[in-house]
């Protein structure tokens, strides 16, 4: 305890926040010790939640979500496009997640983060999981189909970091799935030339060709909805729902998202050896 | 209950497995690994001076390349990479050699099935092959869940593409697992029983996570057997690696 020692005397010579500085591995186990952590937190205690739907008011669906600091403002874009031959009845969903600078120092233009396409991969993943012979994704893609074999919805997912405060992924999901849930399909009527076109919502009567494919503004069907955690280990504590800081000290992460019926969706720990299992199922 | 998979092995079998190390001139350390069809080929640079300009300069880097075998490189690429730098991490020794960085890069040869396993291995072998210090070894495994709600492992390709769920575990490979001493039941579990990644794709229940893990566990014994046969193997006829 040599160590400990050493910081103790300083640590009641400096200030915390330059302790927190320059020892946080020491700071954290400290706090640790007494089974909290430096926000207050007890170790197993996610940090408060908002969520608000329909933040961009041009989007077709769109929420902006927020884990303690962490803030991520999702929004889709619908479009019509004509779909696979192999696929003729099913539509397509592009998933996309942007950290700008705006969201954390380390961060910079022009370099696109390492994280980024990482989280893009796996919340693709996660929500369109198609197999073969058995579904098991959140969206049914055939619910995307308009005309069999001629048209089809293509949903642009755009994810939006705007802070990074530890446990991305979680908020992206979050924010995404309740995306998908405000998504009300835009109007569309077919065109003389027999194309789908989309219909503004206020044109009434309009040419006498015109008539709307799908009158009413449908939601999307949401088959299960998964959720997720994130929660770090650390020497036999687990803590739940870490932030930048505390991840970037401790060095194995584990991610587990389960679905509405408790089906593991996924359990993904990169690096790091782990000792019993103590499940962190939420 | 055995199940006719498509080449005839058993629910526990694995596919022929190769290593072999040296495979390189230049590269400081180099291992092909093959498990049936799929084969990867792994090369060690390092350690050379400086970190990259985000990472702690008080520990040694890890840098991994992914290169496919087609195609230009996308964000599944930068996920296995992350993936794989993550896992090498945690079993190299960083502090050995601080403000270093070590560069792995991996070159799919032949993808058909358990493609990140296989890698794994063969970044593994590589390391050991360049000689750097490394706490223990690791084992990568594939398992997934087939429609019967059994485990199989090590898919080819066409059975990952039509199983519900697989699981790529990565176990640490320690002397005492090795040895198989029975008993050692403490209060804590020994760390040979700990797994150092998991990524699993597609829903499964818990039970069957848990069952994957068992079987997978298992197999990395008889995995980390074969490595270290094949370590030995080579050693008397090492040639001189570059410094």
């Amino acid at each position: 305890m040599g160590p400990m020692n050493g910081s103790g005397d300083l640590s009641s010579e400096m200030e915390v926040d330059a302790f927190r500085r320059l020892f946080p591995l020491w700071f954290h186990e400290r706090h640790l010790l007494e089974s909290i952590r430096p926000d207050g937190r007890s170790l197993g205690r996610a940090r408060d939640t908002t969520l608000a739907l329909g933040a961009v008011a041009s989007a077709d669906g769109s929420a902006l979500a927020k884990i303690g600091c962490t803030t991520m403002l999702a929004a889709i874009k619908m479009e019509v496009m004509t779909p696979t031959v192999e696929s003729p009845d099913e539509g397509c969903i592009a998933v996309e997640f942007h950290m700008p600078p705006i969201c954390s120092a380390i961060v910079r233009p022009g370099r696109p983060a390492e994280v980024a396409p990482v989280v893009s991969k796996q919340l693709s993943d996660t929500l369109l999981r198609q197999v073969v012979m058995t579904f098991s994704g959140m969206i049914d893609l055939k619910d995307l189909s308009l005309v069999s074999g001629k048209a089809a919805w293509m949903a642009y997912l755009d994810i939006y970091c705007l802070d990074a405060d530890g446990a991305l992924f979680d908020t992206a999901l979050l924010s995404a799935v309740a995306a998908f849930c405000h998504l009300k399909f835009p109007m569309v009527s077919l065109n003389d030339d027999g194309r789908v076109v989309v219909v503004s919502g206020e044109s009434k009567g309009g040419k006498s060709g015109k008539e709307a494919v799908n009158k009413e503004q449908r939601k999307l069907n949401l088959i299960s909805i998964p959720f997720s955690l994130t929660c770090t280990l650390h020497n036999n504590y687990i803590l739940a729902d870490p932030t930048a800081e505390e991840e970037s000290i401790m060095e194995t992460l584990v991610t587990v998202i389960l679905d509405s019926s408790l089906r593991l969706v996924s359990f993904y720990k990169p690096g790091g050896p782990v000792l019993a299992f103590t499940s962190a199922v939420m | 209950m055995e199940v006719d998979r498509a080449d005839g092995r058993t629910r526990n079998q694995l596919r022929p497995l190769a290593c072999t190390r040296c495979t390189l001139n230049r590269a400081h350390g180099s291992a092909t690994w093959s498990q049936g069809e799929t084969k990867v080929l792994a090369a060690v640079f390092g350690p050379k001076a400086g970190t990259k300009k985000n990472e702690n300069p008080e520990k040694a880097c890890i840098e991994v390349i992914w290169k496919p075998k087609t195609g230009q490189i996308g964000k599944p690429e930068k996920e296995y990479e992350m993936i794989l730098k993550r896992t090498l991490q945690s079993i190299c020794l960083l502090t050995v050699n601080p403000n270093t960085t070590t560069s792995i890069i991996v070159q799919v040869v032949n993808d058909d099935g358990a493609l990140l396993p296989c890698a794994i291995n063969a970044a593994c072998a590589a390391l050991v092959d360049a000689g750097i210090p490394l706490k223990h070894l690791a084992v990568a495994i594939c398992c997934c869940l087939a429609d019967g709600g059994y485990v199989i492992l090590d898919p080819c390709k066409l059975e990952e593409q039509r199983t519900k769920a697989f699981a790529y575990l990565v176990f640490p490979n320690l002397l005492a697992s090795v040895h198989r001493k029975g008993s050692l039941q403490v209060e804590v579990e020994p760390v040979e029983h700990g797994i150092i990644t998991s990524v699993t794709r597609g829903v499964m229940p818990v039970e069957d996570y848990l069952r994957c893990l068992e079987r997978g566990r298992a197999v990395s014994a008889k995995l980390s057997e074969f490595l270290r046969r094949s370590m030995q193997l080579q050693a008397p006829s090492d040639s001189p690696t570059a410094g």
